[in-house]
């Protein structure tokens, strides 16, 4: 199974409600306090603001230095540049809200029953929720919600945790171990638990939670920061070459004896398509949208830094079991020694483990009916007796009349044998060693004194995960694998899988220490865990990702929560890490390129009156200086608009190595930002004219 | 275009890569810090009380290189006030008069040589070896020695120091001493006057009084003009002056010495990154924007003017108005192209008189920031900015933290780069805007309408990125014109050092991120033309309005016919 196919179907793009909210919030955030942490488009609002004053000042006193049709039509389109923005940011927040409602329901204050001494029996009195403080124990029985976070400390129950994670299916949480940890708000389905609270009111997974999807504690990402400073320079670029346009204009007019300097309508209407405002405008809805992909992958972030060091990783630790294997071992052979049938080795090894409930058992079943077309019998029905695994005996089988069939381990069917009068040869010890020194695990059957052969168990790699970690090492990300298994096992599991290295016998100092190693030599390393015993190394590693079932040590160490608690989300994370800068970055390179266009458009019309002669460049030959302007400023309006899906979406991510990614995204949004706007722009002078907008 | 111009074109940079590719090696092994100081540098070190085993962090290292040239530009100042008073001053030279003196000071300690002044007339030979030649040799050795402390950033891990600056400028100047004294001894044979003597009289064949030629020094300042991408000339003429550049033979060789050193530091720095390819890269980027500009200067030179073939001017040579009969309208072109593309500034023809599109080129050449081979050292670490900017944009675009040769670029480079390539683009549209209404300005014109603005947008386009390469036309020794452009200078060259050190400390504090698939490699043709196009494109959408009113409006006309 897939990563991809367990999240769930992605919300809609476009929910009517959260659209209309959208675009009150967009209105709301022009406020210029608001407005000012975004530098790009406060220079925009300034921009509008001013060309406003200036059809202000055409229409009272009748001599704006363009008409004020002109000035007003700018502004109007300019204050659309800026609400598009905010409406792109209101969007992504909005998507976030959505899903911090549904949170919220959850937390609801509840009446408590506070225990006076850490039992089940003890006395209790009723106290609101939102009063319980950090070491304080309460009782919940069947039915009841959970008050606050907390770890079970007595009491086995299942519990209904869907109001978190979306899953139906309910939990089991007990006392001791790795899932002892409790989330405020979910609900208990059977039996009692006895919890002591661990997080208080406000602070408890679900208060972050909300926190985090509603965007409220967003702070800006590192690289969120160092692009800022890259629009802010462009930006301040642009106010330069414009501004000191006007000079150069009065100067050109005066040494040229015609025209007259560019109108500064003109001007702001320039300044405003050079300056990144593309980016700008969606930058901050390309981030809260990351984090909303993570929430929809049900992965809980505690910080977008997190998210952006996700796309950053190059080395993830990954546990065998569960994420490389699936969880059992499985039946794959039968070996019998020479002299005996495979088949009859098969059906011993299949009556033997009729009775056997174990998945190994239930395998060697399965594999001997497929193999062999041996139908599974009834052991009732065979009048078997089912011999059942002891610590003692080492193994397990049936009697069937005096008939005893046997499957175990080799040394404890060698005894049964001796025992029987039969002799263990040396051909099976070798078979028995040979399946040891491939990583399986050997079987031995014997049917009374006769060993029949060996029934090779052996760990099933998950299908498809070997092509997943080949894709990973095209990014450039190394697999290593975690496991507890032997050297040998491990070894030959890792080559199977396709890992680069695999950690064995593996202890959490070992992995601390691993993963120190890694970190020393520059690499970023993530790392999925759930125990208690993992909360070293999910502190150490660069990428964190703590199992929702696991204990609440592990999620307090970890920088993300699996609500899922699937080990193979962590290739999902980082997918959605890279994805989220990817975006920034061809976005930004697509606004760049865009202004080559509008240079075409914008140059020969400001000068039209000056120097005639640079109509030559206006290579897209719009239909008027004022419709090329105008054509300019609302192309540069409504890309905005146009791309909000795609900053919401994330650009298409598929994994290859970095120069393969940068040719691509180079090849669509550099190239494509360069040639794009000259169609758009000539279409919209076209449509401007053709609505008689601009009398020929 | 003739194929005579393709193949000098050609052949010149074959020759220049042949040389550059062995001294940069050569640079590297006399630059890297393995090296072991030779005897002389020892005595220095000992005679300046410098521990050269000291090491700075980036900010002592700003601080001495700051008093360093502060000094040395108080020091030019004072001797050229001074000079009447000095020895070796033949001719009896009065003392420099303020503005030009402090305008030359700054011009020389910034790596510019923007003269405001004819040096034959105007500086003694005192002041032309002590205070100008010196300063050609150590303002190269500065820019050297920045470049160092950016590789050192890129080359050391979790490091406080970025070296010491006091060796570094000895080490430079010791790379450059026997590469000047080699060119000095070429030129002399060429011709180039080097002699105490003030003036040379020549009999004249229809004159009964004889020629009176100034002489002196010339040779031992014109090869560090050339080598140390300083440009100033000891004749007001530049190296379009019969005594500075007599023959082809010394042309070829002065063109190849203001190449030289800026191609070689990319070799040097690709060995001491320990990544040869990525010093291949930066040379092909520089080389991917100096051809095709050089190409177009040479399509529109050879062409000539339409409305001066149509007065019967013959046009087969080319348009040659404003250039030496000795080099010809090929060398001229291929001179003006690569004294404006390193930040030499030295010409052998009259810019001024080129035709609007061939003089573009060398316009936009400086407005790039100087970092298309640029001065020495400081046109690599210029152009290791843009290469930051680049890095940055394609990080991102691939889905990771970008990174250039194991270093993390975050928010600190980037506000540095951004404001090392900010400011001096700022100094030049400001300084033309002010100058374009200010009446200082237009009454220095030498020319009307679009050739006037773009005699302006040249000059403060010179001098922000420490060219000094002038349009001629303009009038630039009032006390408008030295204070102003003294600014664009200081701005263009310490406020992009600053920066760069400060990129360079940081760099070096940090750790080395291991290469792997994920890496953006950056050697490849790829990345190159990404460097390009990112450099191409803030440097066009920058000053393409301010083209337009100048040569793009003026070639329109020109072809137009109308005036």
């Amino acid at each position: 199974m897939t990563a991809r196919s367990l999240e769930p179907a992605p919300r809609p793009l476009f929910e009517r409600a959260i659209v209309a909210g959208a675009i009150v919030e967009a209105f709301k955030k022009l406020d210029p306090r608001r407005m000012v942490k975004n530098p790009v488009m406060f220079v925009v609002e300034v921009g509008s603001f001013f060309t406003t004053l200036l059809w202000a000042h055409a229409v009272f006193t009748g001599q704006g230095d363009t008409s004020a049709g002109f000035a007003l039509a700018v502004s109007i389109w300019l204050w659309f540049t800026v609400v598009f923005a905010n409406l792109a940011e209101a969007m992504a927040e909005g998507r976030g809200k959505a899903q911090a409602d549904r949170l919220r329901k959850a937390r609801k204050d509840i009446q408590a029953k506070r225990l006076a001494e850490p039992r089940r029996g003890a006395a209790f009195e009723l106290i609101s929720s939102a009063k319980l403080l950090r070491g304080d124990v309460v009782l919940i029985e069947a039915g009841e919600l959970i008050p606050v976070d907390g770890e079970v400390v007595e009491g086995v129950a299942s519990v209904d945790e869907s109001a978190i994670t979306g899953e139906s299916a309910p939990v089991i949480r007990e006392s001791g171990g790795d899932r002892s940890a409790v989330t405020g708000g979910t609900r208990l389905l059977s039996d009692w638990l006895v919890v002591r609270i661990t997080s208080e009111a406000g602070q408890t997974f679900l208060d972050r939670m909300i926190a985090m999807v509603e965007g409220a504690k967003r702070q800006k990402t590192p690289n969120e920061i160092a692009l800022d400073v890259l629009l802010a320079a462009l930006t301040i670029i642009f106010l330069l070459a414009t501004v000191t346009l006007r000079p150069f204009s009065v100067f050109a007019a005066t040494q040229a004896g015609q025209g007259a300097p560019v109108p500064l309508t003109m001007l702001v209407a320039l300044l405003v398509c050079l300056i990144p405002t593309t980016i700008g405008g969606l930058l901050s809805a390309i981030g809260i949208a990351g984090m909303d992909r993570m929430v929809q992958a049900n992965v809980i972030a505690t910080s977008g830094r997190a998210v952006e060091a996700a796309g950053d990783v190059d080395v993830l630790l990954l546990d065998k079991t569960g994420t490389i294997t699936l969880g059992n071992r499985q039946a794959t052979a039968f070996l019998p020694p020479k002299g005996i049938d495979v088949k009859e080795l098969a059906d011993a090894a299949q009556l033997a483990s009729l009775a056997d409930e174990t998945p190994e058992g239930r395998s060697i079943v399965v594999l001997a009916k497929e193999g062999f077309g041996l139908r599974g019998r009834e052991v009732k029905d065979l009048g078997a007796t089912f011999v059942p695994f002891t610590a003692q005996t080492r193994m397990s089988g049936v009697d069937l009349g005096a008939r005893q069939v046997r499957k175990g381990a080799a040394d404890a069917i060698s005894r049964f044998v001796t025992s029987q009068g039969g002799t263990f040869s040396a051909e099976v010890t070798a078979i028995v060693e040979d399946v040891a020194r491939q990583g399986a695990t050997p079987l031995v059957v014997a049917d009374g004194a006769r060993v029949l052969g060996v029934v090779q168990l052996k760990d099933i790699v998950k299908g498809g995960i070997k092509e997943k970690f080949a894709e990973l090492r095209r990014m450039g990300i190394r697999t290593v694998m975690i496991t507890g298994d032997n050297p040998l096992t491990a070894a030959s599991i890792a080559a199977e899988a396709g890992v680069d290295d695999f950690l064995a016998e593996a202890t959490p100092e070992q992995k601390l220490a691993r993963i120190r190693e890694y970190q020393a030599k520059g690499h970023l390393v993530a790392m999925t865990g759930d125990g208690t015993n993992d909360a070293p190394a999910l502190a150490q590693a660069d990428v964190a990702v703590a199992m929702n079932t696991g204990t609440q040590a592990a999620k307090e160490a970890g920088n993300m929560v699996d609500l899922d608690s699937n080990p193979t989300k962590l290739i999902r994370i980082v997918e959605i890490g890279k994805q989220m800068l990817m975006t920034r970055g061809s976005l930004t390179t697509f606004s760049i390129a865009n202004d080559v266009a509008k240079y075409f458009a914008i140059i020969p019309a400001a000068f039209a009156a000056t120097y005639p002669q640079l109509k030559v460049l206006d290579v897209m030959r719009l239909h008027s200086p004022a419709s090329a302007v105008m054509s300019a400023v609302i192309f540069n309006a409504l890309i905005i608009v146009a791309l909000i899906p795609l900053a919401l979406r994330g650009i298409a991510y598929r994994p290859a190595p970095a120069s393969t990614v940068l040719g691509r995204n180079l090849l669509v949004y550099g190239v494509g930002g360069l040639v794009l706007p000259f169609p758009c722009i000539k279409g919209l002078d076209l449509l401007l004219t053709a609505l008689g907008v601009f009398p020929s | 275009m003739s194929s005579h111009a393709l193949i000098e074109l050609l052949a010149s940079f074959v020759v220049l890569t042949g040389l550059a590719v062995p001294l940069g090696e050569w640079g590297a092994r006399l630059l890297a810090d393995e090296a072991r100081p030779t005897t002389p540098e020892r005595w220095l070190y000992r005679l300046a009380g410098v521990d050269p085993a000291s090491d700075l962090t980036w900010r002592a290292y700003a601080a001495a290189l700051l008093v360093f040239n502060l000094a040395g530009t108080l020091l030019v100042y004072g001797l050229e006030r001074a000079q009447a008073w000095l020895p070796l001053n033949p001719a009896h030279l009065p003392g420099v008069e303020p503005g030009v003196a402090l305008n030359t000071a700054v011009s020389f300690a910034t790596n510019t040589n923007w003269q405001a002044y004819a040096g034959e007339t105007t500086m003694s030979l005192f002041t032309q070896m002590a205070a100008l030649t010196t300063q050609n040799f150590v303002s190269a050795a500065t820019g050297v020695g920045v470049l160092l402390a950016v590789i050192r950033g890129l080359t050391r891990v979790s490091a406080k120091g970025v070296g010491n600056f006091w060796v570094d400028l000895t080490r430079s100047t010791l790379l450059l001493l026997p590469l000047a004294a080699l060119w000095t001894v070429l030129l002399v044979a060429q011709g180039v006057p080097q002699t105490l003597a003030a003036k040379v009289e020549v009999a004249q064949v229809a004159n009964a009084t004889p020629q009176v030629l100034a002489v002196g020094p010339v040779a031992s300042q014109v090869a560090i003009k050339q080598l140390g991408t300083n440009g100033g000339g000891f004749y007001n003429a530049n190296s379009a002056h019969p005594l500075e550049n007599p023959t082809p033979a010394s042309n070829t060789l002065e063109w190849l010495a203001i190449l030289l050193l800026p191609a070689a530091l990319c070799f040097t720095f690709g060995r001491l990154v320990q990544d040869r390819r990525q010093g291949w890269l930066l040379y092909a980027a520089m080389l991917c924007i100096l051809l095709p500009l050089t190409l177009l200067g040479l399509w529109a030179e050879l062409r000539g003017v339409p409305a001066l073939a149509a007065l019967g001017v013959d046009g087969s040579l080319g348009h040659l108005e404003g250039k030496e009969a000795r080099f010809g309208v090929v060398s001229s072109v291929l001179w003006s192209t690569a004294t404006t593309a390193a930040s030499n500034g030295s010409v052998n023809a009259m810019h001024d008189s080129f035709t609007p599109l061939a003089g573009l080129g060398p316009m936009w050449l400086m407005q790039l920031g100087e970092v298309i081979f640029g001065g020495v050292g400081s046109g690599l670490y210029g152009l290791l900015l843009h290469v930051i900017v680049a890095v940055f944009i394609s990080g991102l675009m691939v889905g990771r933290t970008p990174e250039y040769l194991g270093k993390k670029i975050e928010a600190r480079e980037m506000k540095m780069a951004s404001l090392a390539i900010l400011l001096p683009s700022a100094a030049v549209l400001v300084g033309t805007a002010v100058s374009s209404v200010v009446t200082d300005g237009p009454a220095a014109l030498g020319n009307p309408g679009a050739h006037g603005f773009s005699e302006l947008l040249y000059a403060f386009s010179s001098t922000a990125n420490n060219n000094g390469s002038a349009f001629g036309g303009l009038t630039v020794n009032g006390p408008f014109f030295t204070l102003s452009t003294a600014v664009c200078m200081l701005i263009g060259r310490y406020w992009v050092i600053i920066p760069v050190l400060a990129i360079a400390g940081s760099l070096a504090a940090k750790r080395r991120i291991p290469t792997s698939a994920g890496t953006l490699p950056t050697h490849t043709p790829l990345f190159l033309g990404l460097l390009v196009a990112t450099m191409i494109l803030i440097g066009a959408l920058t000053f393409v309005p301010a083209l337009a009113l100048g040569p793009i409006i003026e070639h329109l006309q020109l072809m137009g016919g109308a005036s």
